[in-house]
């Protein structure tokens, strides 16, 4: 769900977590050395990061690695056009508006 | 000079914000006008096909702007903005909300909060409005509802108004 995408990125932790993984894909141990947080503590926050697709987990020999899922951010921004789009088609007819105000001043 | 008629925006989702900023070539009083004057709003507020209309307006600290927005198939959503924080030529803060023809808050929908801020540029005003959400869910919400409403359907007006420039 995309409501979840937002509130995985509202926690500062997991967009730190999310800044870590986006320069290098990290096992859990290592991502969690890099955090004052409890090794319990991060692998939550992993947890909710995976359940809604931000970081992917794969498998490497022994090791698993999270890494972070890009196309996932992306779909944010998508979802925000049309409050872009609303935006910017109001604006352009406010610049309409402000010439005709100079057209009748001249 | 040459303006960039560029509308910039800048999310951020952790403080619930929402940046948009955008420069206007007429001076500030104009721009001002526009924005706080309904009979001038009434003509730019809608993103069309939808059109605003003016109920009452009292852009004073405390004071209410009652409008409706008229869609394409008639339809009519009323909405009410509360000002404060004015200071003429420069900002005001304003709090958005759905309600009836009576201007009684729909609780049902989520609120925004605004802040827009005037500034004189070289080439003419520089319009940023700071938008806050009481939770991502409500900006969710909000966006899904413009979303459906077709407000971004119709981008035919934009080559209209190209034409009214030649």
């Amino acid at each position: 769900m995309r409501r979840d995408v937002f509130q995985a990125i509202a926690d500062p932790t997991r967009r730190a977590i999310l800044g870590k993984l986006a320069n290098q894909a990290m096992t859990p141990n290592a991502l969690a050395e890099h955090f004052d947080s409890s090794r319990q503590a991060i692998s939550k926050h992993i947890k909710i990061l995976t359940e809604c697709r931000l970081v992917e987990q794969q498998q490497a020999g022994r090791e698993i690695y999270y890494y972070f899922n890009s196309k996932k951010l992306k779909e944010v921004d998508k979802w925000l056009q049309p409050f872009r789009s609303l935006w910017e088609q109001r604006f352009d007819q406010l610049d309409a508006v402000l010439n005709n105000l100079k057209n009748k001043k001249s | 000079m040459i303006l960039q008629k560029e509308t910039i925006f800048k999310k951020d989702l952790a403080n619930k914000k929402i940046n948009v900023k955008r420069e206007f070539e007429a001076p500030v009083e104009q721009v001002w006008k526009a924005w706080t004057e309904s009979q001038l709003l009434d003509q730019w507020w809608a993103p069309k096909p939808w059109k605003a209309h003016t109920q009452s307006m009292d852009f004073r600290d405390g004071g209410t702007w009652l409008y409706y927005m008229e869609g394409p198939e008639g339809e009519r959503h009323y909405c009410r903005a509360d000002y404060k924080s004015i200071i003429p030529n420069k900002s005001y803060e304003g709090l958005d909300a759905f309600c009836d023809e009576k201007g009684n808050i729909n609780t049902g929908f989520p609120r925004m909060y605004w802040k827009v801020n005037f500034s004189k540029t070289s080439a003419g005003t520089m319009v940023e409005t700071e938008i806050t959400f009481d939770s991502l869910a409500d900006l969710e919400k909000i966006v899904e509802m413009g979303f459906q409403e077709g407000f971004t359907a119709a981008h035919g007006n934009l080559d209209m108004l190209l034409a009214e420039d030649k």
